[in-house]
């Protein structure tokens, strides 16, 4: 597939566009039915429109930026050209769970130092976090 | 122009000059600069969209009508520049300026009601100063608002040159690399549509 050289798809109808902007719209619509129609958990929304995000945004460099395609017969632009995408998402999915990881899991050790008095209040709760390190 | 030329007459224009294929090469590294970028703005803006002080909520004022409006005028644009590189690999040059001009029509509708819907929102009460939610809204959404701005003027000069010069190994190259950048910000988009408005509008019911 990475190998398939650009001269291969020329003239003719653009079928791989309209099939890739059909399959955007389907996907767009059915996130938003997913996320407001639905009554599935919050998880479950959370898991199933990033995970037709991520499919929508592959249509495109397949179907309308030709990221596998190679700018030279026997070539391996194609193949730089995934690379570099995949670790671009590699790093942006980093960042942004890793942000939000960290900004979100210190606060439950932060909340406790900044509130002292609570947790020795709180002694059972004190001895079942203790309990679990 | 076709001088020594010893390609397949099929390879198409925009790849058979050493400076057409590493630009385009270039420039996809670039675009995964842009994957950075972007990556630190969604992630401020999603560590932070909880923290709206004594602003309004960003769920409350999302609107599905103005959200899907912007989504098809931008989805309907990276399909639009898509046929116009296909025209270009058939030399139809007709055809390229006809649905660049579409693509170009359907991105200044997006940023047309895309600024609606700030105005809308500073008048509803927020704007990038009302909340550090807020602020990394204006500043995410913002910054694709701009790249897409970029993008019109970029387009429309290359556009010009084109009508100039023709169709050439250089004016294709760039003609192509223009349309990568504006498929990618349809890309940045889906995000924004997932990431920041579906998100928005799930916790704000769910």
């Amino acid at each position: 597939m990475a190998n398939k050289s650009a001269a291969t798809e020329h003239g003719g109808f653009p079928w791989k566009h309209l099939i890739g902007f059909v399959l955007s719209i389907v996907l767009t619509l059915f996130a938003l039915w997913i996320a407001l129609g639905t009554d599935l958990s919050v998880t479950w929304i959370l898991i199933i429109i990033f995970g037709f995000a991520f499919l929508q945004a592959a249509l495109q460099l397949l179907m309308f930026m030709h990221v596998t395609e190679n700018s030279r017969k026997g070539g391996f632009s194609g193949r730089i050209q995934i690379g570099n995408v995949l670790f671009g998402a590699f790093v942006a999915i980093v960042i942004v769970i890793g942000s939000v990881w960290v900004m979100s899991a210190g606060h439950a050790k932060h909340d406790k130092h900044d509130a002292p008095k609570t947790e020795n209040q709180d002694g059972s709760h004190e001895s079942e976090e203790h309990g679990s390190h | 122009m076709a001088h020594a030329e010893t390609h397949d007459p099929n390879t198409p224009l925009e790849y058979r000059s050493e400076t057409g294929r590493l630009n385009i090469l270039g420039f996809w590294i670039f675009l995964g600069a842009e994957i950075a970028l972007f990556a630190t703005l969604f992630a401020t803006y999603m560590v932070l969209t909880h923290r709206i002080a004594d602003g309004p909520a960003l769920g409350a004022l999302f609107e599905v009508k103005s959200l899907l409006i912007q989504t098809f005028l931008l989805l309907t644009s990276s399909f639009t520049c898509g046929l116009a590189i296909h025209e270009m690999r058939r030399h139809n040059v007709k055809g390229l300026m006809t649905w660049m001009i579409v693509t170009l029509g359907l991105g200044l509708g997006f940023l047309y009601f895309e600024i609606q819907e700030f105005l809308h929102f500073i008048h509803e009460g927020a704007n990038i100063g009302t909340s550090a939610a807020w602020s990394g809204f204006f500043v995410l959404v913002g910054t694709h608002g701009a790249h897409v701005t970029f993008g019109i003027f970029w387009v429309i000069m290359i556009l010009i040159q084109v009508a100039r010069r023709g169709l050439t190994p250089a004016t294709s190259a760039k003609v192509f690399i223009s349309s990568l950048y504006w498929h990618f910000l349809d890309v940045v988009w889906i995000f924004i549509f997932t990431a920041v408005y579906l998100m928005g509008m799930v916790m704000q019911h769910g």
